[in-house]
């Protein structure tokens, strides 16, 4: 018994010192120094700590994502980290639509620009209210309508509170997409194109990689990451803090920069669900929009026209 | 029996341009089978927000047709309804067919064909899709033993029939077929007890599971889907339109190979009447579903109501699709005048069509209407449209149902010859006992 306190209680140390580690792992944990090609991103200066103790200013554009896609097996990825109960809270008031998680969260998962699995929407709620950004991941509900109507159990929940999907079971229904009221999945219509280097890795719920043609994917909220101690991509890339990840159990959420007590936060914010009345009670929160950061109109700065126009009916 | 010798004897030229036009269809979708295989659904018009188009809405309409068959036959069969006996196989058969064909529509909607498998071994109870398959497969044994149990009398006395001009393969067959029937009182009896048993089983499940293809939308928290009218609503639906393909069918039989002293005008006209009074009960269940949405017009119902009310978008079909599968059925049932054959097709064969927009209209308004707002920009997410491909496939699910039909009638006797010559024993040892079956009897033979 005093045992397990024990280590209940190291697991919360532990986790309280994600927080601050989170952002500095992403930097450096996985982004390694290469010289081969990848993808260019032109521009940015980045600074990084060598593994010599120096820290040195690399040009982003010879940094190459090293994500360590460590897949535990199938059966594995189906009960969960024990102990866990994972928690998301989105912070309305913070969001100027930067899109770092969209793309860091492509990046993570090795996935075309076509294809968001995190999205962020403009809402309004009316015309007289004004409109705000908002991020859309999969809510990985306790009450899951799209784990209710698969057929052949691709699609579960877990104890830790994710809802997964196992590729290698899916049979391409698509009954989940239309039972998700969210709009949250996304069905690979065609052969996915995957990077070479990773060709022979193997497949886990957990990584949710490699895509295959045929069946249905989703925001995971990257269980592996959880398993290192670090937070998802799409929560470290949000330059505005925006995303809080964690845990239910241990009551506390960090967005990389500051480690919260989440039943405080819902309480000092008004966290509220989306669609509560769908009684799919959603394991994500969200902040309302109130005293915010930025002016919305900003999200719609450096915009590509393509992604701009999809904006057009709200303002 | 000799009336419909021609029928089984030899195949017209005429017949054999219709298969080799029908085989061409059905050789294009494989084609259009083969490219969705190879290229993924990419080749179909469904993306992430419409997941499901065209497919799933022939699964329906061929699906319901099939149910209308079984429920058509078995009731008629049941209740002993005297002028039944010319339209039950034309009901049966369509059964059969149709509940071939429409779980094919229902296969080409899933990602993965190497996986079907994973349907058995996997299954999962709580999902409608498994409600479905045990259903249907259920179903399909259930149909097709019903079938065959209409059938062996008729294959014994094509067996039999020397003056038959057929090969000999074809006899041997019908001797096999006909498990040694010879008309016995006991094997009479055991047979029609068997086949009454199971019309009458019949019955509840084609409820049971026209209300559980329903409920593949029913289950489903998506406006205009989440009703529970959909399970009763479906049924209706079902029967209604197979009712008109069967009216369709006894028209085209009639009119091929001369059948109008079997199917008789008095057919069209009791046809016109079941179609009269589902078209009546659809078109309350319709209102009622539409009332109540429009009238409360909570947030995402009103969204899809509106698309179905805008001329811009679907308001032409779904005002075709009201029109042609309620009023204008009432109409022709309604007025004496119109109680022919030709009227009575005419309007069942609009009835299908619209019957058919119908089903579109479930599926696809639905679909484009998502609770979080789209903002896409890509033209094919948020409008579906089908392509060439999915078209094929659908013409070649029509194509393979006429098959069928063809490639049947060729085999057996449209109206079941037994019946026929009991009744016309039946006249010849007592003329006048059975004056209650023998009356309506005489009208139709």
């Amino acid at each position: 018994m005093q045992n397990s306190d024990k280590n209940s209680d190291k697991n919360r140390r532990d986790f309280l010192k994600l927080g601050a580690l989170g952002a500095a792992a992403a930097a450096c944990g996985s982004m390694l120094c290469s010289s081969c090609g990848g993808a260019p991103e032109e521009g940015e200066k980045v600074k990084l700590l060598s593994p010599d103790g120096k820290l040195v200013e690399v040009d982003s554009k010879h940094l190459k994502h090293v994500h360590h896609l460590i897949g535990v097996s199938g059966e594995e990825a189906r009960k969960g980290i024990p102990g866990r109960k994972f928690v998301m809270v989105i912070d309305l008031a913070r969001c100027k639509n930067a899109r770092k998680c969209i793309t860091a969260c492509q990046k993570m998962h090795h996935i075309p620009e076509d294809k968001e699995w995190l999205q962020v929407k403009l809402m309004r709620d009316n015309p007289e209210s004004a409109p705000y950004w908002f991020p859309k991941t999969c809510f990985h509900c306790d009450n899951p309508p799209c784990v209710k109507v698969c057929p052949v159990n691709a699609t579960f929940k877990r104890q830790d509170g994710l809802v997964l999907i196992d590729n290698e079971r899916c049979v391409g229904c698509k009954f989940c997409m239309a039972a998700c009221p969210y709009s949250t999945r996304v069905f690979n219509w065609a052969e996915p194109e995957l990077p070479n280097e990773f060709e022979d890795i193997q497949y886990s719920p957990e990584t949710s990689f490699p895509s295959k043609v045929g069946t249905v994917e989703k925001c995971d909220f990257c269980p592996d990451m959880a398993r290192q101690g670090l937070l998802p991509d799409c929560v470290t890339a949000c330059p505005n803090g925006v995303f809080y990840f964690g845990d239910e159990n241990e009551d506390v959420v960090s967005n990389g920069e500051e480690t919260v007590r989440f039943s405080q936060l819902l309480k000092d914010r008004s966290g509220y669900r989306y669609m509560e009345d769908l009684g799919t009670k959603p394991r994500v929160w969200y902040l309302p929009p109130t005293d915010r950061i930025f002016p919305v109109e900003r999200g719609l700065d450096d915009l590509p026209d393509n992604i701009k126009d999809r904006f057009k009916d709200v303002m | 029996m000799k009336n419909f010798a021609p029928q089984i004897e030899r195949i017209s030229t005429m017949t054999k341009v219709w298969i080799g036009l029908l085989v061409l269809v059905i050789i294009i979708g494989c084609v259009a089978l083969y490219q969705q295989i190879v290229y993924g659904h990419v080749v179909t018009g469904m993306r992430d927000h419409v997941i499901w188009g065209l497919f799933i809405a022939n699964f329906i309409f061929f699906i319901g047709i099939s149910y209308a068959g079984a429920i058509l036959s078995g009731t008629l069969y049941v209740f002993n309804v005297p002028w039944r006996r010319p339209i039950v196989r034309i009901a049966g058969l369509l059964t059969i067919a149709a509940a071939f064909i429409g779980p094919i529509f229902i296969l080409l909607c899933v990602g993965r064909f190497d996986r079907l498998h994973y349907l058995f071994i996997y299954a999962r109870l709580q999902s409608p899709i498994i409600w479905d398959v045990m259903a249907i497969t259920t179903y399909l044994v259930g149909a097709i033993l019903y079938l065959y149990l209409t059938l062996i009398r008729d294959f014994s006395i094509y067996g039999d029939a020397d003056f038959l001009k057929i090969p000999e393969w074809k006899r041997k067959l019908y001797k096999k077929l006909s498990l040694g029937y010879n008309g016995k009182p006991e094997q009479r009896s055991q047979l029609k007890n068997a086949t009454r048993t199971l019309a009458l089983v019949m019955i509840p499940l084609v409820i049971i599971i026209s209300s559980v293809l329903s409920w593949i939308f029913g289950m489903t928290l998506r406006p205009g889907w989440h009703s529970s009218i959909f399970g009763p609503y479906f049924v209706i639906a079902s029967i209604l339109t197979g009712v008109g393909v069967i009216i369709i069918l006894m028209w085209t039989f009639r009119q091929r190979y001369k059948l109008d002293n079997y199917l008789t005008d008095k057919h069209f006209k009791y046809m016109g009447y079941i179609m009269l009074v589902l078209s009546g009960i659809y078109g309350y269940f319709s209102f009622s579903e539409y009332l109540t949405g429009w009238y409360v017009s909570e947030k995402w119902d009103a969204e899809v109501l509106e698309k179905l009310f805008s001329f811009h978008e679907y308001g032409w079909w779904f005002l075709f699709s009201n029109i042609f599968a309620v009023v204008l059925p009432i109409i022709v049932a309604v007025i004496p005048k119109l109680r022919k054959p030709g009227p009575i097709t005419f309007a069942a064969a609009f009835m299908v069509l619209a019957m058919w927009v119908k089903r579109y209209l479930i599926v696809i308004p639905t679909l484009e209407t998502p609770l979080v707002p789209m903002q896409d920009t890509r033209e094919a997410w948020i409008h579906y449209t089908a392509t060439w491909q999915e078209w094929a496939l659908t013409a070649t699910g029509l194509a393979t149902l006429i098959l069928i039909y063809i490639v049947f009638s060729k085999f057996v006797t449209i109206v079941p010859v037994s019946d026929y010559i009991d009744d016309e024993a039946e006249k010849v040892e007592a003329p006048a006992t059975d004056s209650k079956t023998a009356v309506p009897e005489a009208n139709v033979s």
